[in-house]
């Protein structure tokens, strides 16, 4: 066969971050193919959230290339930067709906914002999204009148109005219980079905991974420990991941000198 | 976008042809109400939409009210499959009308009662 290689729709080279004078990825790669949902997985303080927020262009890398969409929006106009957001969908973990706003009115802002659509069609598109994600008349609710759970399918609601080329998920699942969970994720595989959307989706949840992931990257004290098929990760032998995925505590080996330093302030 | 209407068995036949998203749909939809609202029967053959997004859908949606509000039909034929994944995902394909061909139209269209 010879087919041709696409250009990636994200691509991640060398990227190191800086949380002040703290380094907390320490060059990562990554490379996600259109159509694909890869899962970016890891515990607490893996470097994950961190990798998001480049991604979204939210902070600035000490060095390294991020393109979206073939763009490499560390060095990009804020004028293109607004244009290829209108075609990034982002469903926050928080839901960072406006409180101030109904439900309707915050996922038709993009619209509202972006395009020059017709009212009319403005609202069947709020109202198709909402039955998309079983909110269907919760319009005219305030934010704050919503469950946790709503509150997240609202914010897909508002990620997907555009029909955004690339969705990015923060922990969909955070929060949310077994079976709503399971249900967002049979959504999440029913838009990148229709849409031919590609998703990234940031978690610690195995069982949400395991079910939506074409790949996953599996990051571990800023650098990544692999990328494979969700087979490949089960089966990897090394200690860090199989640790993630049967849950157990970490071993933090104590260096007595260090540690001592560390606590007094002495440098040592 | 482009489009041409023809007629058939008694249908103003708007085909639609590339894609239908955010910047084409707004021309789709005039010619689409203008069409319903000139008491035609109508059909949107969709055999050349490479791609439809929510906004393309919405003024399906926005016709199809329109010509039951004004007792005309309405109905979509010839729908791709990237178009039926569309219209599937928003569980609208158990709601529009939708016909495999033309020919198919015509065949009801001709049987009695």
């Amino acid at each position: 066969m010879n087919k041709k290689i696409a250009e990636p729709v994200v691509e991640v080279q060398s990227l190191v971050a800086h949380y002040g004078s703290c380094e907390v990825l320490h060059g990562v790669d990554l490379s996600i193919q259109d159509g694909e949902i890869m899962v970016i997985m890891g515990g607490s303080g893996s470097g994950k959230s961190t990798v998001l927020r480049h991604m979204l262009g939210l902070n600035t890398p000490t060095s390294g290339v991020i393109k979206l969409l073939g763009q490499d929006i560390t060095h990009i106009s804020a004028s293109k930067m607004d244009a290829l957001r209108r075609n990034i969908g982002v469903s926050f973990q928080g839901g960072a709906l406006f409180n101030s706003m109904t439900v309707g009115e915050n996922i038709a802002l993009p619209l509202r914002e972006h395009t020059q659509l017709d009212e009319k069609t403005i609202r069947i598109m709020c109202r198709m999204k909402l039955e998309l994600v079983n909110l269907a008349g919760f319009e005219n609710l305030m934010p704050a009148q919503l469950s946790g759970g709503m509150v997240k399918r609202a914010a897909l609601a508002r990620a997907i109005i555009m029909d955004p080329k690339l969705l990015f998920f923060d922990e969909p699942s955070a929060g949310l219980d077994p079976v709503v969970s399971a249900e967002l994720d049979e959504l999440i595989l029913r838009i990148r079905q229709a849409m031919k959307t590609t998703i990234v989706v940031v978690t610690h949840e195995l069982d949400s991974t395991f079910r939506i992931a074409d790949r996953i990257t599996v990051l571990d004290q800023g650098n990544i420990l692999m990328v494979g098929a969700i087979d490949e990760v089960r089966n990897s032998k090394n200690k860090r991941i199989k640790d993630l995925l049967e849950r157990r505590a970490r071993e933090i080996k104590i260096d007595a000198e260090e540690y001592l330093n560390r606590l007094t302030g002495e440098t040592g | 976008m482009t489009y041409k209407i023809t007629q058939y068995a008694g249908y103003s036949v708007i085909h639609l042809e590339g894609d239908v998203d955010l910047s084409t749909s707004p021309n789709a939809r005039k010619i689409i109400l203008e069409c319903i609202e000139a008491k035609n029967n109508v059909l949107v053959d969709l055999s050349g939409v490479d791609y439809i997004d929510s906004s393309g859908v919405a003024s399906l949606v926005e016709g199809y009210q329109l010509a039951k509000s004004g007792n005309t039909e309405f109905g979509l034929v010839n729908v791709s499959q990237a178009a039926l994944d569309v219209l599937q995902l928003a569980r609208l394909d158990t709601v529009f009308p939708i016909h495999l061909s033309l020919d198919a139209v015509a065949k009801v269209a001709k049987e009695p009662g």
